[in-house]
């Protein structure tokens, strides 16, 4: 995509979880095999994000959108696909090459417990980014700086030379976002940032996340489960199952008209407090794991408009018009 | 007949080297036989605390300081080890979080059922395995005699929780308490396992407590919902009254904190500030800090649930009642 | 001074106040330190003297009994050498040895386990099978191994002169496969946490996400296994002393006065054993007492944070 901040594109990110040369042997029909375990996290995702925008990635446990986020970062190094930011190619960098992007590429954590390093104070987690990208600055301005941001975040500044342990939840997760805007980042991955909070603390992390985004020009990346929140913040959404991206639209479009069936599905779970004799759709058997995946699309097994062509082919990621992109031969074919 | 539970004025403390902590602060509410309650309230509030303290699991520093567990006529604070046994699993039973964290990752879910129905009656081995079987179906488990030789580790989240419910059901019990049972579950296992919960305690005529913090979930399944905070419950009553017409300050503000979709974009309703944890419960209500419509006594004398004039909820705030308070129903017109 | 505060108000601090059994058992460890440390000062002779001692004076009883000598208080050993005075010394000697022969330990061990648990894969394979040999090779073997070499190589002689850092070397070597694995532990459950992921992204360098950020969360448990390994090693030298490879004659630890008393139980002089042995058992009781209350302290599932 022209002008986009990041663009995905065939991303591929696998786990060899065989274990050592014992632990892979087998025996199968009178022979003795290699298995190997292979856990297909994110298998060929092509996204990309605008600038300013928060592009939501949801989806359920086993979907790869954690995976996907982290590799984005460059925590984990891709098996297949390619990254860009601004245009330039961002996987397969070195960690000195990278460092620059660092500063722009920012993430902040689901548990506010283990996201901050119990042994430093805050002070000493805040300035750490700061100091590392830039040497040369002046204990007086990193001082400041530390100040400033906590002041923006909602944590008292002179509670600088605490422990996280002093802290509750939500002032922890402030503290982590606070250390994400130290740098003063242009991108930022948010990981399930208010699954962990009660419901009163999240609304107040996400007008915090709002407001910096507002104040900054942020662009995020939200990884969530809770599809209200995504309504509620996101410009657009990506589904995902199974490593692959389902369906990817605008909010408005895929709430109200969602095209994928698992889509579909998923927005049909949400209890919704108002309308309380609700009817879900039921999807059929379980969910397959990451490490066996059917063959043709992931959904086919539990899909309820699935057909033979399903189960052979798998669908690409095909615009429909208005930015929304579905992945289903069904929906292709104008079955649904 | 009388109420199937009866709890009234419950008062459980932790006996710390600081003191002693009130962590349930005077419950009271009542449960008829196959009636479905919510408890909601957010972390600390002490939802899960009077759920364990109903069958008298709460254990060292904590203990129950005060009130009574009445329980088809037998109040169940009273009762010692031997006795409580014979309650629990038997004519309560009580579903938690984790699944895994429930089933023993060494025994087959046979062993588990078995064991289970034989600690509570006298019955052979084959019998029991013929009623989980028959439990196993009803929670639609498929080919569950396959399933009774299979380890919990075998089973995907969704199942292990269905054989949660099947085991809470297996002495058919009168009452289910069911402690954030699909929290940890995706979106899509929790709409069916709830629908499982609601559908089984509606045909078995089960009672059912949902302890959660999902207003949304609650709004599904239970009759009537008691919100509480800081250990006490502020507002009762039936679940289409809470939600549509919320009276009391901190459940108005809880459901106008929900990202709910209509508004996008715009900043989410907050309630100022945090629960105060055990250890700052301040004086008098012990919302005050954090309310928007407190007066002068509400920092001294802590309000009483009570029966609010004009409204069928119940709620313990000083300052309802006084005036007419607009309604949700009344703003929005 | 914000520290201090801190450590005042801390519940390490608050815990030890209350623990009667702690109090004691440190204020008897400081004790036998100070007096270790002070012998030179305090100690009615010196033992390392030869021209002070006399052989005639050997096998004198305690002071308090008949026969006793008030000069030499707790009696003389074999060589006349004032029991006192050379059980000061020894103390000394086997707090040299025990502290020296831990620190060793915990470098490489820390340095090993770090390493191992951090990399995984082939590394920690290989480094944790190093550590297994050096487990199946028993202290005393070690012990056994490096003297002989050394005793062969430079003569007996220099090996007096060197028994105090030989016996840190051998002691060092035998037991830092403890740490190894108790940092290893502590590493590999720390380094998949989020705020280690969150120093990543930031773009830190590997070898400071390591030192600066996930060791000092692997203290705990060291510090817990220190003052056992602390004991452990006294007991060592002991062991080595009473089999004869660890300190020389000339310059005896607590564990050699123990042997050398041995052989002279029978004949009545009893108390050259006796007192030393006591002396060894308090220290090292008092080590394991607070062993027990450093790791109830530390331990955080009874301690929030």
């Amino acid at each position: 995509m022209k002008d986009s901040l990041i663009d995905i594109k065939n991303l591929v990110k696998h786990f060899d979880i065989s274990g050592g040369l014992l632990e892979q042997l087998a025996v199968s029909k009178g022979r003795v095999i290699r298995k190997r375990t292979v856990v297909r996290a994110v298998n060929d995702v092509s996204l990309f994000v605008n600038p300013g925008e928060t592009l939501s990635v949801v989806g359920e446990s086993g979907c790869g959108k954690s995976t996907l986020a982290r590799t984005l970062l460059g925590l984990y190094p891709p098996n297949g696909g390619e990254i860009y930011y601004r245009g330039e190619r961002i996987d397969g960098l070195t960690q000195h090459e990278m460092l620059p992007y660092r500063a722009k590429m920012q993430m902040i954590f689901q548990d506010p417990y283990a996201s901050l390093n119990p042994r430093m104070t805050v002070q000493q987690t805040l300035e750490e980014p700061v100091v590392f990208h830039n040497p040369s600055i002046s204990g007086s301005e990193v001082k400041d700086r530390v100040a400033g941001v906590m002041q923006q975040v909602g944590v008292d500044p002179t509670w600088v030379d605490r422990y996280p342990h002093e802290f509750s939840g939500g002032q922890r997760q402030r503290i982590s976002i606070a250390r994400a805007l130290m740098v003063d980042p242009e991108f930022v991955v948010a990981d399930e940032p208010v699954s962990a909070l009660d419901v009163s603390v999240q609304a107040q992390i996400l007008n915090l996340l709002m407001d910096a985004q507002e104040q900054r020009g942020l662009t995020y990346l939200f990884i969530t489960h809770d599809l209200s929140v995504v309504r509620h913040i996101s410009s657009r959404v990506a589904v995902m199952y199974l490593g692959r991206v389902c369906e990817l639209a605008p909010t408005t479009n895929l709430f109200e008209s969602p095209r994928h069936p698992y889509t579909r599905a998923l927005l049909s779970a949400i209890p919704d407090l108002y309308d309380r004799r609700h009817k879900y759709i039921k999807l059929k058997g379980e969910v397959p794991t990451p490490i066996d995946l059917p063959p043709g699309c992931v959904f086919n097994g539990r899909c309820p408009h699935a057909d033979g062509r399903c189960s052979r082919e798998i669908p690409a990621l095909v615009h429909q018009g208005s930015e929304i992109y579905v992945a289903c031969h069904a929906v292709e074919e104008g079955r649904i | 007949m009388g109420h199937l539970l009866e709890v009234k004025d419950l008062e459980v403390k932790f006996a710390l080297r600081m003191g002693d902590l009130t962590a349930i602060n005077g419950v009271s509410f009542t449960l008829d036989r196959g009636e479905r309650l919510g408890l909601v309230g957010e972390s600390g509030a002490g939802k899960s605390v009077t759920g364990f303290a109903i069958i008298n699991l709460i254990s060292k520093p904590g203990y129950i300081s005060g009130g009574s567990v009445i329980f088809d006529d037998r109040d169940l604070t009273g009762l010692t080890g031997e006795g409580m046994r014979h309650i629990r699993g038997n004519l309560i039973s009580m579903i938690f979080q984790d699944p895994m964290m429930t089933l023993n990752p060494v025994l087959t879910i046979g062993t588990q059922m078995v064991e289970t129905l034989q600690a509570h009656m006298n019955i052979s081995r084959k019998d029991a395995e013929h009623i989980a079987l028959e439990k196993l179906r009803m929670v639609q488990i498929p080919s569950p005699e396959k399933r009774l030789q299979q380890y919990p580790h075998e089973f995907s989240g969704g199942m292990r929780q269905r054989i949660v419910v099947a085991i809470a059901l297996l002495a058919d019990p009168a009452l289910i308490i069911a402690d954030e049972p699909t929290t940890a579950l995706d979106v899509t296992i929790q709409a069916e396992i709830m629908e499982l919960l609601l559908e089984l305690c509606k045909s078995e005529g089960t009672g059912l407590i949902l302890i959660t913090h999902d207003l949304a979930v609650v709004s599904q399944v239970t009759q009537k919902i008691a919100v509480m905070y800081a250990g006490k419950i502020v507002e009762a009553g039936l679940t289409e009254d809470i939600i549509d017409n919320p009276l009391h300050p901190y459940t108005q503000g809880l459901i106008k904190a929900l990202p709910d979709g209509r508004n996008p974009g715009t900043r989410l309703n907050q309630i100022p500030g945090v629960m105060p944890s055990l250890i700052d419960i301040p004086p008098g209500c012990s919302f005050h800090p954090r309310c928007t419509i407190r007066g002068d006594i509400c920092r001294y004398e802590s309000p009483a649930l009570r029966e609010i004039p004009g409204y069928r909820n119940m709620a313990a705030c000083h300052m309802l009642g006084l005036k007419k308070e607009p309604t949700e129903k009344d703003r929005a017109e | 001074m914000k520290q201090w505060k801190r450590f005042k108000d801390s519940y390490f601090l608050h815990s030890f106040k209350h623990d009667r059994v702690a109090i004691a058992s440190f204020v008897v460890l400081l004790t036998l330190i100070l007096l270790s440390i002070l012998a030179p000062a305090i100690a009615p002779h010196n033992p390392y003297d030869t021209s002070s001692i006399d052989i005639m004076d050997a096998e004198i009883p305690p002071s308090w009994m008949e026969e006793g000598n008030p000069d030499f208080i707790l009696g003389t050993d074999i060589q006349g050498r004032d029991l006192l005075s050379t059980m000061l010394y020894g103390m000394r000697l086997s707090v040299m040895i025990g502290c020296g022969a831990v620190a060793l330990q915990a470098i490489i061990g820390i340095f090993i386990g770090m390493i191992s648990g951090y990399m995984g894969g082939k590394v920690d394979a290989f480094l944790m099978r190093i550590a297994d040999v050096q487990l199946s090779f028993s202290t005393l073997m070690v012990a056994i191994m490096i003297s002989a070499i050394f005793q062969v190589a430079f003569g007996v002689g220099r090996y007096e002169e060197l028994a105090v850092p030989l016996l840190v070397l051998i002691i060092g070597l035998a037991e830092w496969p403890q740490y190894a694995r108790t940092v290893r532990a502590s590493v590999l459950g720390e380094k998949n946490k989020e705020y280690v992921e969150a120093a990543r992204v930031i773009g830190l360098s590997s070898r400071r996400i390591r030192w600066r950020h996930i060791l000092p969360n692997t203290m705990s448990p060291v510090l817990v296994i220190s003052t056992i390994q602390v004991a452990n090693a006294v007991m060592s030298e002991a062991a080595l002393s009473f089999l004869g490879l660890g300190m020389p004659v000339t310059k005896p630890s607590l564990g050699s006065l123990i042997n050398s008393g041995f052989e002279y139980i029978f004949s009545g002089s009893w108390w050259i054993t006796l007192f030393p042995g006591i002396l060894l058992v308090v220290f090292v009781l008092v080590i394991n007492l607070l062993g027990d209350w450093l790791r109830d302290v530390l331990n955080p599932k009874l301690y929030k944070g």
